[in-house]
């Protein structure tokens, strides 16, 4: 998911800490005129997130109970990368709470409180790996403010000082008198909200930058209590399958639903906007009912290439005329036809699917005057407004209640709320009599589109005498926010960053550049995915320095050292990488063996990784990963890990066999047989991560650590076959004969 | 048509179609929802559960043929090679998205049961049908060998 380019509409740091503490005042209700008691009480808890008890503590992001539960309300979508242990870390550490007493809900759709900062605050959202690093000021200040107000009930009812008081592990104490934060909790709740707080000194924190700091949702995961979107049972609700059109575009012509109608537990089918839905009293009648349905469509507006006849077609644009400039600088062309060492390559990507392991699932209810959703939402006020529209009501009259999802890597954030305005246009059209549920199968996941763009690059770069290195290159591909409500927010001058950004201008010092971007329209609905254009644009960056490199008869690391100058964080994390895997040192290697590296920038972290690989007949293995980041403060070191490690495995997925390909318009994957994916065994047995030490504000982690694991992975190839590869995933055979 | 099953040692009649994948008839009729779909055709073990102990793909599984048999979900779980990979898999935080784990934890306890020291291979033989998108992997393997070893499974040193 991809936020970076809202930096425009956002405010400024400084800013942004003023939005928070004024928004912070305004929903406590207390702006300027002291405290308004009713607000830090039960109807003010059930607003700001529900189910705070009488007695409690309750302010937007952290509420205090009298059983001495620290709950922090937190506004992400948690989807595995931690966000319902990192926030919580956040406000545990200025409340010095105990994080045994710390306990996490999902904040209801509402903004401005539950706005995300970095994209100006009014947007409630999850995505550009922005949730830490948005929240880091405003959850310390909400921490601060609870501190500072437990510790003002505390000297009020001992008469004491307020400064003679300590927190410490959940406890206030003065002397020998302690008290716990649930004691002190509905004291508190009559304190007024102090105007200033002292945030701790980064020296003193213990809970942040904790290395063993347990996740708070590893037991529900553990022992399958965890809820999810799919798991949500209402009294009487009926559940809903789709069938939608073959080919990306159609529509429906007519539908003969008496074969559907006749299946044993099928309840209902109507059309929605989308195709068809078949409601059924359980999913097995819902998918039998879709099994029977006859449905005709209208391909006039459909789709009809296949991937080969479009990647033909993105050659040749590759090859023509030039289209929109992307970045340009000194003159490339001229230094490239007079350097002497010289490097190109055609690269070809594939559409990806996110086919994140719980498929896209909701549950609606629908009255007249309100509409209740339960879902995985990653973009809540733009699923709200979906819905709203879908079923003839304002957003307002909309509730979201977000649950964990199962994974989303991006699919979950769609500018039109797919799967959410289906389940609110099958509410609507069956008239609200039942809540329902409606369930994508894996097929309607694999075949249902919202793919990572099929890319194109072609690239010439070389090195001149005086060490600088002259780049062109050109990207074939579809635009992400083209025609969505964020293209007159995110595209400029024509480019959309999502499609071509992070390219080898913004990431190493060159002089002459040039790179550009040919826009492909293509009926094929694209969306990001995982770390988003940075997925082609980091390889073909990656892999080229690493051939000029070669060409050049230099070490790949100094070779991108010396081209780093103006880049610290790139050369931390690459130099931390190098001696942690012992680059210095010859490589243990033997035949097919090899090792690569790769470092890139995103979403303002900086990822470098090497790959130590196993080469048999065409078999490649990763046997080792090593992995540096640099992402400001480390607010959960292992949290941090599995991150890089998911990042690692997703973006080899990716590399190794990751493919969608059309026949005629027709997807030609329809589950994981076809649409393979990582498995266990194909996992590197060692990937080992370290974290380069920083005082910088965080940045984020759930995305960064995928661009560099294919280029690392090529390049150790190439180090250990000669062979190059161009084309994702992986065809070490193809290769060979290319 | 009635359906006798027996799920975590409890028997019910059941007014179910006979060919209803047992998954389906586990999650809307039973409500035991910590058995998950993921894929519909046995390529991504996420419904994993028990059948007379041996892990199983519950979403091709006609209902019919778990008839007379003891079904064990994760809610069911008890055995000391499952409690063992429960609690490794906690102290490891293993988990991501967490929708995977069920099927994991299932498998891996299954492996534990009939193979109480497993080797690399024996875990990626074992675990090769269960996909994690989330691609906890690495932990997974650990978290086994740290059930297997019978070990507080302590530190986090799986950087
Ligand atoms: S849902 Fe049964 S194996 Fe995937
Ligand atoms: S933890 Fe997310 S799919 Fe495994």
């Amino acid at each position: 998911m991809y936020f970076r380019h809202f930096e425009h509409a956002a405010p400024s740091p400084a800013a942004a800490t003023e939005l928070t503490r004024r928004q912070f005042l305004k929903v406590t209700g207390v702006a300027g005129t002291g405290l308004t008691l009713g607000l830090l009480v039960p109807g003010v808890a059930a607003a700001a997130g529900g189910g705070a008890p009488i007695g409690s503590f309750a302010m937007p992001f952290v509420h205090i109970a009298p059983d001495n539960t620290v709950t922090v309300i937190c506004k992400h979508l948690e989807a595995g990368q931690g966000v319902w242990t990192g926030l919580p870390a956040i406000v545990a550490e200025e409340l010095d709470a105990a994080w045994s007493q710390m306990r996490v809900v999902n904040a209801p759709a509402q903004v401005p409180q539950y706005g995300n900062l970095a994209m100006g605050g009014q947007i409630q959202l999850t995505g550009g790996s922005t949730a830490v690093a948005n929240s880091w000021q405003q959850l310390r200040e909400a921490g601060a403010t609870a501190r500072a107000m437990l510790v003002r009930a505390a000297a009020k009812t001992w008469k004491v000082p307020a400064n003679d008081i300590t927190v410490s592990e959940g406890v206030v104490s003065h002397g020998k008198r302690t008290a716990t934060f649930g004691q002190l909790a509905h004291a508190a709740a009559q304190q007024p909200v102090p105007a200033q707080v002292q945030l701790k000194d980064p020296a003193n924190f213990r809970i942040i930058g904790n290395d063993k700091l347990p996740r708070l949702d590893s037991r529900a995961k553990s022992t399958g209590k965890q809820q999810f979107g799919i798991d949500v049972r209402l009294p009487g609700m009926m559940t809903a399958v789709v069938m939608r059109p073959p080919r990306f575009g159609g529509k429906v012509t007519s539908f003969d639903a008496s074969k559907a109608k006749a299946v044993a537990g099928v309840v209902d089918v109507v059309q929605i906007p989308r195709g068809v839905a078949v409601v059924g009293r359980d999913m097995w009648s819902a998918k039998q009912g879709r099994e029977a349905l006859q449905v005709t469509w209208d391909e006039s507006g459909a789709e009809k290439r296949g991937t080969d006849a479009l990647m033909k077609e993105y050659r040749a644009m590759g090859a023509g005329k030039e289209a929109v400039t992307v970045t340009k600088s000194g003159d490339a062309d001229a230094a490239l036809a007079q350097a002497g060492k010289r490097v190109e390559g055609e690269f070809e990507f594939p559409y990806l699917a996110h086919a994140p392991m719980e498929p896209l699932t909701a549950v609606c209810r629908l009255s007249p005057d309100a509409c209740e959703v339960w879902a995985g939402s990653q973009f809540q006020t733009v699923d709200q407004a979906n819905i709203a529209a879908a079923v003839g009501l304002k957003p307002a009259q909309v509730s979201i209640n977000t649950l964990a999802a199962g994974g989303t890597f991006g699919r979950r954030a769609t500018p039109d709320s797919d799967y959410l305005s289906e389940v609110a246009s099958i509410a609507k059209a069956t008239g609200g009599k039942y809540p329902v549920r409606l369930i994508w199968t894996r097929e309607d996941d694999v075949t249902g589109g919202r793919y990572r763009p099929m890319n194109y690059h072609r690239v010439a770069a070389a090195l001149g005498k005086d060490g600088k290195v002259a780049w062109r290159q050109r990207i074939v591909g579809q635009s992400i926010v083209g025609g969505t409500a964020f293209a007159a927010m995110m595209i400029k001058d024509g480019v959309d960053p999502t499609a071509v950004g992070g390219s080898a201008a913004e990431q190493y010092d060159l002089t002459d550049v040039h790179v550009s971007w040919t826009e492909a329209k293509v009926g094929v609905p694209v969306l990001w995915w995982r770390s988003v254009e940075n997925t082609h644009m980091a390889y073909s960056k990656e892999v080229i320095i690493d051939e000029l490199a070669q060409a050049a008869g230099q070490d790949p690391v100094a070779f991108r050292l010396a081209l780093l100058q103006k880049h610290p964080r790139h050369v931390g994390a690459l130099k931390l990488v190098a001696e942690k895997a012992g680059w210095d040192k010859p490589f243990a290697g033997g035949a097919g063996r090899g090792r690569g590296v790769a470092v890139h920038e995103s979403f303002g972290t900086v990822v470098a990784q090497v790959a130590e690989v196993t080469v048999t007949g065409d078999k490649i293995t990763v046997d080792r990963v090593v992995c540096a980041v640099d992402c400001g403060v480390a607010v959960t070191p292992d949290v941090i890990r599995a991150q890089m490690q998911s990042a690692i495995g997703y973006g080899l997925s990716a590399a190794l066999m990751g493919k969608i390909t059309l026949t005629d318009g027709h997807v030609d994957q329809t589950n994981f047989h076809q649409y393979q994916v990582l498995r266990m065994p194909d996992m590197p047995r060692l990937i080992e991560v370290h974290i380069v030490p920083s005082a910088n504000a965080p940045s984020g982690v759930g995305e960064p650590g995928l661009p560099p694991i294919a280029p690392a992975v090529a390049n150790a190839v190439r180090a250990a076959t000669g062979v190059r590869l161009r084309t994702l995933p992986f065809d070490l055979a193809a290769a060979r004969r290319a | 048509m009635s359906v006798k099953l027996t799920v975590n040692g409890v028997t019910s009649d059941l007014e179910v179609d006979p060919a209803m994948p047992l998954l389906w008839v586990i999650r809307d009729h039973l409500l035991l929802t910590g058995t998950k779909f993921g894929c519909g055709m046995a390529l991504c073990g996420a419904c994993t559960v028990h059948i007379d102990g041996v892990a199983t793909r519950s979403c091709v599984l006609p209902v019919s043929a778990a008839q007379g048999k003891q079904v064990t979900t994760i809610e069911g779980l008890a055995t000391p090679a499952a409690k063992a990979v429960q609690s490794a898999w906690i102290a490891l935080d293993v988990p991501q998205c967490g929708y995977c784990q069920s099927g994991q934890i299932m498998s891996a306890s299954a492996l534990l049961t009939g193979n109480p020291k497993p080797s690399d291979a024996d875990i990626d033989g074992a675990m090769a049908g269960n996909i994690c998108r989330c691609a906890t992997y690495v932990r997974i393997r650990h978290a086994i060998h740290e059930a297997a070893a019978g070990l507080p499974a302590a530190t986090m040193a799986h950087g």
